[in-house]
């Protein structure tokens, strides 16, 4: 195995894209590192991004947004006071991730890369409207979050591409995320369903919204449906139900021994019904 | 397979190595380095037996490669003790019998300490979930969080 250093995104891609054998991108490592342990992937070319300048860093954008880098832990989004009163359920989905330890390492970047359906971070990012910075042999291109899982451990970046960046966009005024995972003790597990709520109120009525759900489908996915059905109202109980039935029918759950389809199927609503209440909660100016 | 030099502070001492890019952290501490107080227990950063602090943050020495301690500061179990002077949790540890095998205890150990340097009045609930990242199948967790809280107290210099 080589082991890489460049010092910019753009020799990491050229690095990759002439790389003959298997290639494996380098942040917190708590998956790379995992994989290679158990044998399942043996990078020939590992390709470590953290002497790229910038990429442990959460900066403000000018247009009011953030920008967090690839090799960000999550400890290091908890610390930021900014980027938590701004997106906390973007924060709180990163910190259900693993240990204290896992935490001192694990990456935002890394956790959408692995591709897991059941990733606790990734929902908050769908929900928040994030895209992610992708700089390839040719360039540059920015997508929508929700565009680069598409199947488990699959994601759409091709052969010589990597995540330079996540940009979440401006928060604005009066609106509020937040993100719920069900798992069937209280620490250290996958989750079993996960919702995330991003909404935006104009007075007591919603007049935006985004919701995401974990571990109901083969990826992270976008539940447009469930937007619709409290967009225009105040979350009273006749939108909650609506919500939680849209995001019940939105799922396409396995069934393993951590959940059945019927219990996945109705657990999503139910987080997805308390998430939207956090996130509106938040959006009147509830810090907790 | 090129070795790559690897120079980092461990435990405030500078130390040279040079490392296989696929070994871990741990195995440099443990096979280059003679530090054998990190333990590998599952080798896939669940059980904690291997936490070290690498630049101040907690980490599993498992899911860090040698090579990325190449310029880091690396805290062990080996830099607890003041020399003789056994520090407040490893004394409490003992005070307490927050151990019966052991094998997990030097992890336990390195994540309390810096639980205490980040919140030195938690309550018990947050030593637990901060030490959740820490498996000890011997002593049911209840001596170990009883003797991190009491440490905490004499740290903050109160009576438990």
């Amino acid at each position: 195995m080589r082991y890489h250093t460049p010092t910019t995104f753009e020799d990491a891609a050229q690095l990759a894209a002439r790389a003959k054998g298997l290639t494996r991108f380098l942040a917190g490592g708590t998956d790379v590192l995992v994989q290679m342990r158990a044998g399942m992937v043996q990078p020939d070319d590992l390709i470590d991004l953290k002497k790229i300048a910038g990429v442990s860093e959460i900066t403000a954008t000018d247009d009011g947004g953030w920008r967090i880098g690839v090799a960000v832990p999550g400890i290091a989004l908890g610390a930021h006071e900014g980027l938590c009163a701004d997106w906390p359920g973007v924060v709180e989905g990163m910190e259900l991730v693993g240990s204290t330890q896992i935490q001192g390492r694990a990456t935002l970047t890394g956790n959408l890369c692995n591709g897991s359906p059941a990733a606790d971070s990734v929902p908050g990012l769908v929900a928040a409207g994030a895209s992610v910075e992708i700089t390839g042999p040719d360039g540059t291109r920015t997508v929508p979050v929700e565009d680069i899982p598409v199947s488990p451990g699959k994601t759409a970046l091709e052969a010589g591409e990597l995540i330079s960046a996540i940009l979440l966009p401006p928060r604005g005024q009066n609106a509020g995320d937040a993100y719920l995972r069900f798992i069937p003790r209280t620490e250290m597990d996958i989750a079993v369903v996960g919702s995330a709520v991003s909404l935006r109120l104009d007075g007591d009525t919603v007049s935006d919204a985004r919701v995401a759900l974990g571990a109901v489908a083969p990826t992270v996915k976008l539940v447009p449906e469930a937007a619709e059905a409290i967009i225009g109202t105040t979350l009273d109980e006749s939108a909650l139900e609506a919500l939680a039935k849209a995001a019940s029918a939105a799922c396409s759950p396995i069934d393993d021994k951590r959940g059945t389809v019927a219990f996945r199927t109705e657990v999503a609503g139910v987080l997805t019904k308390r998430a939207a209440l956090i996130a509106k909660a938040r959006a009147k100016g509830d810090t907790a | 397979m090129s070795k790559v030099h690897v120079t980092t502070s461990v435990n405030g001492d500078e130390v040279e190595f040079l490392a296989d890019p696929r070994e871990t952290l741990l195995d440099c501490l443990r096979d280059h380095i003679g530090l054998t107080g990190s333990k590998e227990g599952c080798g896939t950063g669940d059980c904690g037996a291997c936490s070290v602090t690498l630049d101040g943050a907690l980490v599993c020495s498992c899911l860090v490669l040698g090579v990325e301690a190449d310029g880091k500061r690396v805290e062990t179990i080996e830099g607890m003790a003041d020399g003789a002077e056994l520090h407040p949790l490893q004394r409490k540890f003992i005070e307490h019998a927050a151990l019966q095998c052991g094998f997990c205890t030097p992890g336990i150990l390195v994540a309390a300490k810096k639980l205490l340097e980040t919140n030195p009045n938690p309550t018990e609930e947050e030593v637990r979930y901060w030490l959740a990242g820490n498996l000890c199948r011997c002593t049911g967790y209840d001596k170990i969080i009883r003797a991190v809280m009491d440490a905490a107290a004499e740290l903050r210099q109160e009576a438990a």
